[in-house]
């Protein structure tokens, strides 16, 4: 069972407090979009073995999403953001490139 | 005193406090301290179970957690617990305790007739249980269900509720040590000094482990069992310590989570520790291995530790006279413990050329008959070991010259020591074969279990660690346990191990196998696995067979796989395979280990969520009055709502035939609390429900509602409710019952990770108010008199809302509809719920108004062709394929969904879309759920669509469904086939899905 920390209240909390959600920067493509584009938006996710940025909602907390980068096979927790950051932050990239996963 | 209880000595029993139990309703005498086992080998018993498929005599082999066969059931009635090991269950006075496997009694056993039939058919051979499986049907039936059922299945589930309690506690600790031996203390204690907060857990009743049976280990001056004490007192008198007996490391998971399974001495029958630590040290010790030779399982065969442990810890001599068979030098402390106690020991058969260390040598100097380069080649005996047949072995293994019988009643075996690596493999530690010790070991530097931030957590000390001599393994300790503070950030003193002294050991020579002669040469009594009756020649079979991987033998064999998950056959059986492929023992590899450790009892995993807890009910405020009115409940999320108010005497179906009678007729009342309610405010707000729902919300005036949909990014449709524009210009959002939590949720990730700018709050205030709907022609008159408010249709008109008071109660109304008759739906604060349906209630008893319950309500709904969630939507139906195209806006440039909606498949004209069915024989209900085809006559008919409402209808007096057929709206009047079981087909009209009042008069008035 993970050990989260909420980058919104600050609390580090069983993973049972936590909703997962995903593929976290996806891009919305809406109406009018490529057929191409919007499957890539809908379907394809990376599903990658190794660092990973994924959704969270601390569902059982504050409430709030945020973003996680985490490793799928370690499971090392390389830093938490928030939802409105639309990239993994520098200091959480470096955290991974220490690790020699970049 | 027993012939078998020794007359002084045994560290874990009080002579003072003797126990009377029963074993299979016989009263049996132990002393306070023994287990089952101890206390029955004390009682000369040492038959105890029946094998679980050849139903073989077994006794006990083990002394701790690895027992394999003596499986009991404990406890009477609801307390009864089936497959208790008889070695961890501590005796009490007055307690019952039964074996299991037999019929009718453990001395006499029919089902052992199927060891007579395997040997000569192999019925229950490597694989059976696949090999069956490509018998016809009717084999199972009749043949192999009724053979299993009879011999298989281990003890009986117990009858009734279990009275006892079980807790959950959530504990954290800078350093959880699991196991308390000498290594365990060793690394709670470095841990403990260093200023950690650390948790121990034992699952033993005593700190010590293999300290409290070996008598010849020194630590710091002292009897090793003496050192143990006294660090054991020194850790339970630190503030920063606590120190748990009888409780089993049962897994390790993620993040340094644990489990710990204790049975408390007082207190909850079981308390299942929740425990989040920084870091982890695993002392769990090591376990013997038996050796397999023909009829191995033979009652007083036993593991050479084991017969130390009975005569150091409950001073039981399991027999008289003892032969000795082992590959290492450790097994002759048992020789020497044996004869030391006053038994006789016969001989120690060791398959060495040579056995010249400190402990053969004494055996010797003791008058030990030490016998080299030999084996066991087979027990002999019925219900319990007569003698054994030793030989002397060829340097090729095969037994080489003529067989000695040797007489005795107990052979003590010992195949080596593997270390207890189960936990570190449970979060993803690795292994590597140590081919010295014939051991495979923990390996860290190839992977151990990580914590959150991705630094190993979890270090393993001791015997577990693959470091069998006390001195080496008493310094591993320290400094594991040191490792962990001082990653902590505490300043560990690196302590100095205390002077350890023991007999030197010299190396094993690993024995996988020890061939016999005669009829069971070739491995069928050679038993590897003794729970689930494996023997070596079913794991050769299984490598005959292609299964090479041990993962797939292990599985074919059921190797491994019964509730000790082979704590004793696991090494024996991949060396077994191994041999067999004629590969190293490190290229077949282990199994993976998982937990629990040992098995966990069910209310352990429950704790208190049983009963009324298990999951809480969500009442509404009239959930009382429905309760003492003849609700029959219907569960629907975590509410409880009355399906109908049945009368006395009045069948189920009758009583909604009654209430939908009533709203059609005169007026219902129903309790529509549970409807979802969020209240959507902010300057944003008709943007964002623009962009939710399907139609246009932002439009939607002060006091008006209007039905709107949403759908999910994939098209389809997944809520429906009423949105209100409330006379301040909030939205109130409705929802089903079981969506609000869900649709909130929903709003809330869009409004936070999708669309952040927009200004919009989103409030649940579904268990604020309370709701009641008002239906039916007299339902103006029955609310008129309650209220100043104008309720007539110019006042206020159909999609109307209106505020005000009824019954002195603050209310708001909703002119809306669910049954299309004239209908209200009052809303007020949940407190003045029952208030305000009683006045209601009051009002309208002249006027013939009756309570009406869900069903009533989806009857009353499908009479008018409405939609229900979950009913006509199974997560693959779009508002167009429900002819909902109304409501689905065409001028948004965008909504969740309009994008996936625009795909092909979505518009593709065969697409199943909502029709109305009347069945051609009016009185008969189609199936929910049935399927409609297009030629029933066909060999594999094409399915053309599905029943997904149906019901009796009371106003139209005959059967009608709502169903989702291909074309469906261009096929009117069309008659399609329902081909339902036994042959029978029903057949059904398609009509238009509104069934009554068509053009909805009897709401607009
Ligand atoms: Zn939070």
């Amino acid at each position: 069972m993970l050990l989260i920390t909420c980058p919104c209240c600050g609390v580090s909390g069983e993973e049972t407090e936590f909703a997962p959600g995903g593929e976290a920067h996806l891009k919305r493509f809406g109406p009018g979009s490529e057929e191409g584009e919007f499957a890539g938006y809908l379907f394809y996710r990376k599903n990658p073995k190794g660092p990973h940025f994924e959704r969270w909602r601390h569902a059982y907390g504050c409430g709030k999403w945020f973003h996680v980068a985490r490793d799928t096979v370690t499971l090392e927790i390389f830093g938490a953001y928030k939802a409105t950051e639309t990239a993994p932050p520098q200091e959480i990239l470096d955290r991974i490139a220490a690790r020699g996963k970049a | 005193m027993t012939a078998h209880r020794l007359p002084s000595g045994g560290l874990l029993i009080d002579r003072a406090r003797p126990v009377e139990f029963r074993f299979n309703g016989k009263p049996v005498k132990g002393f306070a301290g023994d287990t089952l086992a101890a206390a029955l080998l004390a009682s000369g018993r040492t038959l105890m179970g029946r094998s679980f498929k050849y139903h073989r005599p077994r006794g006990v082999v083990a002394a701790g957690v690895e027992e394999p066969n003596a499986l009991m059931c404990v406890g009477e009635g609801p307390r009864a617990t089936p497959n208790q090991r008889a070695t961890m269950v501590e005796i009490a006075p007055g307690m019952s305790a039964r074996s299991q496997n037999h019929w009718p009694s453990l001395e006499w056993d029919v089902g052992a007739v199927n060891a007579a039939i395997a040997s000569v058919a192999p019925v229950f051979s490597a694989g059976f249980y696949y090999k069956t499986f490509l018998f016809p049907r009717i084999a199972w039936k009749h043949l192999y269900e009724p053979v299993i059922r009879q011999s298989a299945g281990l003890g009986p589930a117990p009858e009734g509720v279990d009275p006892d309690e079980y807790e959950h506690l959530h504990a954290f600790a800078d350093v959880l040590v699991i196991g308390a031996g000498m290594a365990g203390l060793a690394a709670a204690r470095a841990a403990a000094e260093a200023g950690a907060r650390v948790i121990v857990a034992e699952q033993g009743p005593r700190a010590g482990g293999r300290l409290l049976s070996e008598s010849d280990i020194e630590i710091g001056g002292m009897p090793g069992a003496d050192w143990a004490a006294g660090e054991a007192a020194a850790l339970a008198a630190m503030p920063n310590v606590t120190l748990l007996t009888r409780c089993q490391g049962a897994g390790l998971y993620d993040h340094g989570y644990a489990l710990l399974d204790e049975e408390p001495k007082e207190g909850p029958s079981r308390r299942l520790w929740r425990v989040r630590a920084k870091r982890i040290v695993i002392a769990t010790g090591a376990i013997e291995r038996p050796l397999a030779f023909a009829n191995n399982d033979l009652p007083g065969v036993m593991l050479a530790g084991a017969v130390r442990d009975y005569l150091a810890l409950w001073a039981v001599a399991p027999g008289r006279e003892i032969v000795v068979f082992a590959n290492n030098d450790d097994a002759y402390r048992t020789a020497l413990a044996a004869h030391l106690a006053g038994l006789t020991v016969k001989a120690v058969i060791d398959c060495r050329a040579e056995a010249a260390g400190a402990l053969p040598e004494a055996a010797r100097a003791a008058g030990i008959a030490v016998r080299t380069g030999m084996i066991v080649a087979k027990a002999k005996g019925g219900k319990a070991l007569k003698s054994v047949l030793v030989a002397k072995r060829a340097a090729d293994g095969r037994v080489a010259g003529a067989l000695e019988e040797i007489g005795c009643d107990v052979l003590a075996m010992s195949g080596g020591w593997s270390p207890a690596v189960h936990l570190f493999s449970h979060c993803g530690g690795k292994l590597r074969w140590d081919e010295a010790q014939a051991m495979f070991r923990p390996a860290p530097e190839r992977g151990a279990p990580t914590g959150a931030d991705g630094e190993v957590n979890t270090f393993v000390a001791g015997a577990a660690n693959g470091l069998l001599s006390t001195a080496e393994g008493l310094a591993d300790a320290l400094a594991a346990g040191a490792r962990a503070a001082s990653d902590l950030g505490f300043s560990a003193v690196a302590a100095e191990a205390p002077s350890a002294t023991e007999p030197g050991m010299t190396p094993l020579q690993p024995l996988w196998f020890t061939p016999s002669v005669g009829k069971y040469a070739h491995g069928t009594k050679h038993f590897l696995d003794f729970q689930n009756d494996v023997t070596a020649a079913d794991v050769e079979l299984a490598a005959r067979e292609g299964y090479e991987s041990i993962e797939h033998a292990k599985r074919y064999t059921t190797l491994g796989m019964a509730t000790d998950q082979g704590k004793l056959s696991n090494i024996n059986g991949l060396a077994t395979l191994a041999n067999a492929l004629a590969a190293p023992i490190p290229e077949v590899g282990t199994t993976t280990f998982r937990p629990p450790w040992t098995p966990l009892s069910l209310g352990s995993i429950a704790g208190r969520d049983a009963g009324t807890l298990f999951k809480p009910v969500r009442r509404t405020p009239m959930h009382d009055w429905h309760e003492a009115n003849g609700a029959d409940w219907e569960p629907v999320g975590e509410w409880r709502r009355p399906f109908t108010y049945r009368r006395a005497g009045e069948s189920r179906e009758a009583s909604v035939a009654r209430e939908v009678r009533a709203v059609r007729e005169a007026a219902g009342m129903l309790d529509a609390s549970t409807l979802g309610k969020l209240l959507v405010t902010g300057p944003d707000a008709g943007r964002f429900l623009d962009l939710l729902y399907t139609n246009m919300m932002s439009t939607l005036k002060p006091g008006a509602c209007r039905y709107g949909l949403m759908c999910n990014e994939n098209g389809f449709l997944f809520d429906d409710g009423v949105v209100a524009r409330l006379p301040n210009g909030d939205f109130l959002c409705h929802t089903t019952t079981g969506g609000a939590e869900r649709v909130h949720g929903w709003m809330e990730e869009w409004l936070q990770t999708e669309w952040p700018e927009l200004k919009v709050h989103v409030a649940n205030l579904t268990e604020q108010f309370t709701q009641i709907a008002v239906a039916g022609p007299k339902a103006r008159e029955i609310l008129q008199p309650l209220t100043g408010m104008d309720l007539s249709a110019s006042a206020l008109p159909f999609m109307g809302i209106a505020e005000g008071e009824m019954a002195g109660i603050p209310v708001r109304l909703f002119r809306i509809s669910f049954s299309g008759e004239l209908s209200y739906e009052i809303a007020a604060p949940a407190h003045r719920g029952r208030a305000l349906w009683d006045a209601i209630r009051e009002a309208g008893a002249g006027q013939g108004i009756q309570p009406y319950g869900t069903e009533a309500l989806h009857v009353l709904r499908a009479e008018k062709g409405f939609i229900m969630i979950g009913d006509e939507t199974d997560g693959t139906v779009t508002p167009q394929d429900l002819g909902l195209s109304w409501a689905v806006s065409k001028k948004k440039a965008d909504f969740i969904g309009k994008r996936a909606q625009e795909r092909p498949f979505l518009s593709h004209p065969e697409r199943e879309r909502l029709v109305g069915l009347e069945t051609l024989e009016p009185g008969k209900r189609l199936p929910d759920g049935a399927y409609a085809v297009a030629d029933p006559a066909a060999k594999t008919p094409e399915v053309i669509g599905r029943v997904t409402s149906s019901y009796l209808s009371p106003t139209l007096g005959r059967a009608i469904a709502l169903g989702l057929v291909k074309r469906g709206p261009e096929r009117m009047g069309e008659v399609i086939s329902f081909p339902l079981e036994k042959g029978e087909v029903m057949q059904a009209r398609i009509v238009d899905p509104v069934f009554y009042d068509k053009e909805g008069a009897r709401q607009n008035v």
